[in-house]
């Protein structure tokens, strides 16, 4: 249904553009409206809906449908980006049952509509995190922070307004990437080309391709970066690297968008994984930061993210925050409190911040180490092949370097869900499942080279 | 900076720009060449030049409805009195979290065994079915037919917005007709959805009740096929809602002409004080097996304002396509914010299926309900015995939150001004917000501003 790459679902006036260009070529072909014939009557019993097309299941949420109807006992599911504990449970952080408790056993809280922009709070200490509690921009004022719905919420609000708002309407995305990034920015308006990143053959990063890419874009572009733990390879360039890929942008004026999903859960270190932000930060240009708190504080379901433009002045920033609200307010008018307020409570108490950091450093560790036991156990199987991306790449996925085949063998043979481009989640392993998915790559790189 | 163009969201996609410059070419119009002129692109390292590539971004205005309470906030005096949005307040003036929604929440949070994964995309399912069940009713042939696909969204705003977004690309008519007038987020809501908007006249203002003939005839000369929004009960500014006859009339006049109906559904039980009575405009179009679209709002009724729970339900002719229905929901959703909260769908949940705690609710929602109903008289009590020129019947005869006093934005001004009373200029007031304390106070006000503008 959703033909080229690129290009959003067909908008009003694409389809009144194309029922042009048919009068135009003389075609007496069949007109738009008729692509579902109208009931005659109360009585008629064909649906206004019957030519709805089934539209393909999501295919990183997939994984998880599949996996849940497999009845083997064996069945591991590296799927979805969520954590898992070593025992392969949920995980929901001491702290934060700590605080929604606090919240909801007070009763002098009420529950208000929160402002379209948000929890007030939530957004400065959001901004501090990310930019810094130090960051000139921050006490210059010239940062704009809005709650938004995760980070899918920031980053489709953003794209929204640069549509609107921005004299440039195509970004650059890294190939690979999410695959929910394509779909909000062509369904925002934006139109949507790719820089190349992942390079096969190293199982690394294609820096070369990177800035002859970024480099060829033309000036004033959107080119979306993936703060830290870049998803799904988890390749991310170096520092020095970064310091490149800033100065060549800002040469040519491209316009930074940060997706920042996973700080302080790549490295284990808050600070280290906003690093690259902040350099684009302190030179003083501006950026757009969508940040996700999903991860870093398990709060997935409660869909709490913000999104931080940092603009040249106080006074740009609060009239871009204005055209902000009317970007949310026909959208959803305001976002939900609950999720928010946890991260507001953790946030501002010196303790639970505290605390946090010690469970977000215990996350982090823990898929550091299946990282190393994964690499461990296919070197201890000979398995063909140089592995070593596993402990160089960072963040929750690694990107195997499988092939669909390989995937399709060892969901069919192993019972291990994945994505088809091979990406794992290493937040699915535990200690004790690692040899089984050791087994299951060993058999698929093999048999089916 | 936009083309003068019918619909004021015109300009967002690469194709209606396309659009824009082909009509300035067939028009001869050697006027500014692109939309791409909107923002001097900077020529060069801006990060020198300190310039801001967002630089000619104008301040938007502050929302209407929202922008009352930011001036309510400034004010100092100790009689000023909030009736701009819609939030229920108790007798002290207070907002109000219902007692079994403390307890559903307390519930859901000290049960450890609880995560806080990611919901489905369409989110909550209990959530879901249950809401269908309220709504349309536990013995609908819909639901029990499974011809309803219902997804969990942002409160209202969120259902209409993604229902919105459904039909603009599925749907072969995109036009949708709105009352005049109606919420102010309307417009907006389907305008960036992509549909075209028109309106059918509702309010008549000599009465300050419904303008039916101008209604029956408005809809009657809308194209075949289009979509048009209905407020279930409590119509939102003025408070009139049509009869039982007349929602029968309108929805024979609908189905001859194939108009979809697109429900949108913020106060059930809070209008009248009855879950039931406040669905039948739903049901008896439901009833008659044809489909239509349904945005329920959980924000009043449940006082979950800023936990922003709603469903959009989508009653189709057969399974099959409310199957294929939902599946394109998917597509909407994913890409806007991926799957809905958690935390304000789960207490919904909690108390719809539990008997007591529904029981419990009931009894809460009439007695919100009541307390506005009760305000109506009181204040209609007060400009009677003040002799205030005019008939303040609608007061009584409106219902839900809203009254649409009929006084104009000059007579608002003067009354934000002298007696620091706040609401929408166009003289809506949110019945919610009143007291016995304070209705003297409005009163007051009202029969000054009509004494002073007669």
């Amino acid at each position: 249904m959703h033909g080229r790459d690129a290009s959003p679902p067909p908008s009003p006036a694409d389809r009144r553009l194309t029922a042009i260009a048919r009068h135009l070529e003389g075609s007496s072909a069949v007109d738009m409206d008729s692509i579902a014939a109208s009931p005659t009557s109360a009585s008629a019993r064909n649906s206004v809906f019957d030519h709805v097309v089934r539209a393909p299941e999501d295919p990183i949420l997939g994984v998880t449908v599949a996996y849940n109807k497999d009845a083997s006992p064996v069945k591991l599911n590296l799927g979805v980006g969520a954590y898992r504990t070593e025992e392969g449970k949920p995980l929901v952080l001491n702290v934060v049952r700590r605080a929604e408790q606090m919240l909801v056993n007070n009763s002098s809280r009420v529950k208000e509509y929160l402002p379209i922009v948000g929890l007030a709070d939530f957004n400065k200490l959001s901004a501090k995190l990310i930019l810094g509690a130090d960051s000139p921009a921050v006490q210059e004022n010239r940062v704009t922070t809005v709650q938004c719905l995760s980070g899918t919420g920031s980053l489709r609000v953003g794209a929204e307004f640069l549509a609107r708002h921005y004299h440039q309407r195509t970004i650059y995305i890294p190939q690979p990437t999410w695959g929910n990034h394509l779909k909000i920015f062509g369904l925002a308006g934006l139109s949507v080309k790719t820089y190349r990143y992942f390079c096969p053959s190293t199982r690394g990063l294609n820096f070369q391709g990177l800035l002859e890419d970024l480099g060829s874009a033309p000036s004033g572009a959107i080119v979306l970066l993936h703060a830290c733990a870049h998803n799904p390879t988890g390749v991310d360039p170096t520092p020095q690297q970064w310091e490149q890929i800033r100065q060549l942008m800002r040469s040519k004026a491209l316009l930074p968008f940060f997706d920042s999903a996973y700080q302080g859960f790549a490295s284990g270190n808050l600070d280290i994984d906003a690093q690259p932000i902040r350099m684009f930060v302190a030179d003083g240009g501006e950026c757009f930061v969508a940040q996700s708190y999903a991860k870093n504080m398990g709060l997935y379901g409660e869909r709490v993210g913000a999104l931080s433009i940092v603009c040249r002045s106080a006074d740009v920033a609060s009239r871009v925050e204005s055209q902000l609200k009317l970007v949310i307010r026909p959208m959803y008018s305001n976002p939900p409190i609950h999720g928010a307020s946890i991260v507001a409570m953790i946030l501002k108490d010196r303790n639970m911040f505290q605390e946090w950091t010690i469970e977000l450093k215990a996350m982090a560790d823990r898929i550091i180490s299946m990282r190393q036991k994964l690499f461990d156990a296919l070197r201890s199987r000979g398995t063909p092949g140089d592995w070593s991306h596993i402990i160089k790449q960072i963040g929750m996925f690694t990107f195997t370097g499988l092939n669909s085949e390989q995937v399709a063998f060892m969901t069919k043979e192993y019972h291990i869900y994945m994505t088809s481009d091979g990406r794992i989640s290493m937040a699915g392993l535990s200690s004790r499942t690692v040899p089984h998915l050791a087994d299951a790559i060993h058999a698929a790189v093999t048999r089916l080279a």
